[in-house]
């Protein structure tokens, strides 16, 4: 039977004797057996690696993923950037990948140093002063902040703007019926979004926005922030870290909170996760940071060291009063990210902002060239826009495929009513090539 | 000095195994220390530890520069494609208000200076790769590299997760297929493969609880958990919208069942459990707590932080469970990447299916395929998106952590019904040994078999030299193991809690055992208490001052690029 246990048969009899048992199954006695599985799990027996891998390479087989075969144009909030071989191969150096949150900081320097280094950074590209050790994703990072905002201001209701991606709306919908917050739904005029009068409703803990948003348009922070100093609540700002290589940060605009999705930070499309959970703040609200914050200390020698901190807002202490109940993250990716945003450094950071606004802007205009193609919004875009089609937005999609393209995203109803709106992404990696031969196929496709 | 030095002259003679199987170990003698369970003296074990991880080069003195510090302006380490994009000027494409004035405070090191900081930061660190990792509740097990290869295929980690169903058929069979064999393995009807971690699925399958009792017409109130519990459970109910009741543990280390009976009431919305407990204790009495929480209308949530004991040998949902959570970063062996990703999957009875979270990938045409539960032809069926009836809606971005799903379904495939029955056992049968070689060197709490994990207590050093568990811990990394989980569960004074898995060989736990003994000997020497409350000593850095890091919070490097921070206040 395969497996990657060291037992042989003679350690396991040994063992045993040494506790005074006949069998492996003496070792439940403590289970009673009117509940112990009378035959095996309903599973198949194992089989040797190399079946199961190239079982997986089946499944995989039977997946398009993107490339020379299915050239990507799809994003909202999942890019293919370029991967340079070397973030991956630090990254997956097994020190990082097979150890557990650094509990016993003597001998988990090497994740605290780099988890440190990746809030240093994120706080910087945020604009604020602190950044934790990493959430799940995009979504979590919303509905953690919404969290915070509510804890601070002791209000219920939250002012979300559709500008926010979706599907992380759609998470804070579900997660926000256990706490009981009221999420506000907060429409986009031209493709920004349209604060409410503060005079009409009760005033809201948290405006949350993107930043750029959903349909890829520069949202206006400083409105954003007016209304929040009008009504107390605090400002939360769904960021992209690519778009915030050439962006100002939201940190420069009064953000209180800066969210994101950190999955364009060296990150694989990979089917949506493991991503990356960006979370950064004042450090006003430190005490109610949620999840793991790694701090710089020293160690009995007086040399410079890390270790996690404040860990007295995390819920193996704090328990049902904790902040968050975040356990593991997402710390390798994490890692990554750091790993990824030294190697672009501030340049490398710019320069593929710029050329992701470069192709998109292109992209755009050959799109919008094109007989019965309208914008969907006309606000700045960084790396992303949206268009109305002449067609059903979903068919196009589908019928691109095979032309080679994942040509966009087809918008819900939410955002194009009658299923004729595309958001397409363009990164750094689009060639003129590449955009020329879609928006071609586009043209055919909706003839 | 070390502690190996000093010991191990002093207890046994060899360092790879007691010469001497009829030695006591010292401490065996001392009153209080719980010994009764162990049967025999330790067997002689031949042969090298395999997970101990002492001879490597963890002896670094000077401190690692941060990136930051390696920064030079204008140096780099970026390269991108040739596009052939019309190369319009930043003014051009955004407007001025919303631009920055000066590129992102980032560190400016070549990709050299990039390799040698991240390399040399991962040999600063202990890793399952490096030795022994027994962290308690953490299911630190042996992480197969064909896990990670499938991982890397680019018809997985290139798939773009907004891309239409026929174009992903792949990844939906994946899922579909390591649902139904989650469900195989804890006996439930459905599952969700959402959430990103325990925790996650916690609070899903509390939402879910909340959304099935208003489906019945009723408001609760309160989730049950024992006080033995993990500290995500209380976290979770609060962000369920529930109070949280506490219940004691009996002194045989289940749950206090007179007292379960007298919180239970119409209030009850369910009750969380990990079995085994956080003792490594298995619930004898699990029917009689089932029987009494569904008496109440309450729900049973099991914790499956511990599933690692029980696997192929008893399933949640033949105990009673009706909403099951997986943590596949321990028991189905995906890496734990220094604090995540993990992927905690919800699997629930047939009665709150339809509350999941959607949505769903389904199989929409075609049967099951080939084997059931096992190894199928991709080609035989198709699949799609489905959202449950009366879904309470998505819990992550996406679809999950899909190549962390991707691993545990690579792992079952290797395992099997009768290997992962095979793990369980094995798990068992190791954490029994270190328990029974353990019981003479420290107070062993609730003296009855564990399951997978053993908790004891080094409350004895307290009393007699002062010592606490995390001084036992930190010494235990000069020995070159990772420390047990320290002072967890909450209700065992200074708790050691062990956990060497399956993976590890009997020679790595009798010298973990050794080793153990060596700190209990040396904290009985002149001047052993201190050399031990100041260890460890042989490891990156010395013993790390916690206080000061949250006195003195200092949460990002000073200064970046020898630019200025960012604003404060
Ligand atoms: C008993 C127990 N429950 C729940 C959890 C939480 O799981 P996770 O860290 O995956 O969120 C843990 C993890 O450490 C645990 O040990």
């Amino acid at each position: 039977m395969p497996g990657y246990w060291p037992h042989t048969g003679d350690d396991v009899e040994a063992m045993l004797a040494f506790l005074g048992l006949g069998s492996l199954d003496d070792l439940f006695a403590a289970v009673p057996d009117s509940l112990r599985l009378a035959a095996p799990l309903d599973l198949a027996a194992g089989v040797p690696e190399p079946d199961a891998a190239a079982h997986i390479d089946d499944l995989a087989a039977a997946n398009r993923p993107v490339g020379r075969e299915l050239v990507c144009f799809a994003g909202g909030g999942a890019y293919d950037h370029y991967l340079p071989p070397v973030t991956a191969a630090l990254a997956g150096r097994s020190e990082f990948v097979t150890s557990y949150t650094p509990y016993q900081a003597e001998v988990a320097q090497g994740v605290l140093q780099a988890v440190f280094e990746f809030q240093t950074l994120l706080a910087h590209l945020a604009g604020v002063e602190i950044a934790n050790a990493s959430l799940y994703d995009g979504a979590a990072a919303v509905v953690e902040a919404v969290n915070l905002a509510v804890g601070v201001t002791g209000r219920e209701d939250v002012w979300l703007s559709r500008g926010v991606n979706p599907s992380w709306r759609q998470v804070l919908g579900t997660l926000a019926t256990g706490p009981g917050h009221r999420l506000v739904d907060v429409p986009l005029a031209g493709g920004l979004t349209r604060w409410p009068d503060a005079g009409g409703s009760p005033p809201p803990a948290a405006l949350v926005v993107g930043y750029p948003n959903y349909l890829g348009c520069i949202e206006d922070l400083a409105a954003a922030r007016a209304a929040c100093d009008e009504t107390g609540a605090l400002l939360v700002v769904a960021f992209d870290p690519i778009a915030a290589g050439v962006l100002r940060s939201p940190g420069s605009w009064g953000a209180d909170v800066v969210v994101g999705e950190g999955q364009a930070l060296g990150l694989p499309l990979a089917f949506g996760g493991p991503y990356l959970g960006l979370f950064a703040c004042r450090a006003a609200h430190v005490r109610r940071l949620p999840g793991r914050l790694v701090g710089q200390t020293v160690d009995a020698d007086g040399r410079r060291a890390y270790v996690t901190t404040l860990r007295t807002r995390e819920q193996d202490i704090r328990r049902e009063r904790a902040t968050s109940n975040v356990c593991t993250n997402q710390t390798l990716m994490a890692v990554t990210a750091a790993i990824q945003l030294g190697w672009l450094g501030p340049g490398g950071l710019a320069e593929v902002a710029m050329r992701c606004a470069q192709g998109t802007r292109y992209c755009r205009d050959a799109m919008l060239a094109l007989d019965g193609v309208e914008p969907l919004a006309d606000a700045p875009v960084v790396r992303e826009f949206a268009v109305r089609l002449p067609a059903d937005a979903a068919t196009v999609v589908d019928r691109l495929a095979d032309d080679g393209f994942l040509a966009g995203i087809a918008l819900g109803p939410e955002y194009a009513g009658n299923g004729d709106g595309l958001l397409v992404a363009v990164t750094e990696k689009r060639t003129l090539r590449e955009i020329d031969a879609l928006v071609a196929a586009v043209d055919k496709a909706v003839r | 000095m070390s502690g190996s030095q000093v010991s191990g002259s002093q207890v046994s003679g060899s360092p790879h195994g007691s010469g001497d199987p009829g030695r006591a170990p010292v401490g065996r003698d001392e009153p209080g220390t719980g010994a009764t369970s162990a049967r025999s003296a330790p067997p002689a074990v031949e042969g090298a530890p395999g997970g101990r991880a002492s001879s490597a080069p963890l002896l670094g003195g000077d401190t690692e520069p941060t990136l930051f510090e390696l920064s030079r302006p204008g140096r780099r380490a970026w390269q991108l494609p040739t596009t052939g994009v019309p190369a319009l000027a930043i003014e051009d494409l955004v407007p001025a208000s919303y631009r920055r004035d000066a590129p992102p405070p980032l560190a400016e090191v070549s990709e050299r200076d990039l390799v040698a900081h991240f390399t040399r930061l991962s040999h600063r660190q202990f890793s399952v790769d490096l030795g022994a990792y027994p962290l308690g509740s953490c299911t630190m097990k042996y992480n197969p590299k064909v896990c990670d290869a499938v991982a890397a295929l680019p018809g997985l980690a290139a798939v773009h997760p907004a891309a239409p169903a026929r174009l992903v058929q792949g990844w939906l069979a994946l899922l579909v297929e390591l649902e139904e064999a989650l469900c195989a393995v804890t006996g439930m009807a459905a599952a969700t493969l959402q959430p990103a971690a325990g925790a996650a699925g916690e609070l899903t399958g509390l939402l879910m609880m909340r959304a099935w009792h208003q489906a019945q017409g009723r408001q609760r109130r309160t989730v049950v958990i024992p006080d033995s519990a993990h500290g995500t459970n209380p976290a979770s109910v609060t962000l369920g919208g529930y109070d949280t009741v506490t219940v004691p543990t009996d002194p045989s280390g289940g749950v206090d069942l007179a007292a379960l009976r007298r919180v239970l009431d119409e209030d009850v919305a369910g009750i969380m459990l990990t079995n085994p407990n956080t003792l490594g204790l298995f619930e004898r009495d699990i029917e009689a707590v089932a029987g009494a929480v569904h008496d109440v209308g309450g729900l049973l949530y099991y914790d499956g932080a511990n599933l690692n004991a029980i696997m192929g040998v008893v399933r949640p949902g033949d105990m009673g469970f009706d909403i099951v959570h997986l943590n596949l970063h321990k028991t189905f062996a995906t890496p734990h990447g220094g604090g995540g990703p993990g992927a905690g999957p919800l699997a629930v009875t047939a009665a709150l299916a339809p509350f999941l979270p959607g949505p769903r990938p389904v199989r929409t045409a075609g049967g099951p395929g080939d084997a059931p539960g096992g190894i199928r032809d991709p080609g035989s069926a198709r699949y799609g998106w489905e959202q449950p009836e009366r879904s309470i809606g998505r819990v992550h971005s996406w679809h999950g952590n899909a190549l962390v799903l991707a691993r545990a379904l690579t792992y079952t495939l290797v395992h099997g019904a009768d290997g992962l029955r095979q793990v369980a056992q094995l798990a068992v049968l190791n954490a029994n040994w270190l328990r029974a070689r353990l019981a003479g060197v420290f107070d062993v709490p609730f003296d009855r078999p564990c399951m997978h994990e053993c908790v004891v207590s080094a409350a004895g050093l307290r009393r007699e030299h002062g010592l606490r568990a995390s001084d036992v811990a930190k010494a235990l990394l000069d020995e070159g193991f990772h420390a047990p989980t320290v002072s967890f569960p909450l209700i065992v004074d200074d708790a050691l809690m062990f956990e060497p898995t399956e993976t590890e060989s009997v020679q790595t736990l009798e010298a973990l055992a050794q080793a153990c003994e060596r700190v209990v000997a040396e904290a009985a020497t002149p001047g052993g208490p201190e050399r031990i409350g100041n260890a460890p000593a042989r490891t990156p850095v010395r013993r790390v001052d916690e206080a000061r890091a949250a006195r003195h919070l200092i949460p990002v490097a000073d200064s970046v690029s020898g630019r200025p921070s960012p604003p404060t206040g």
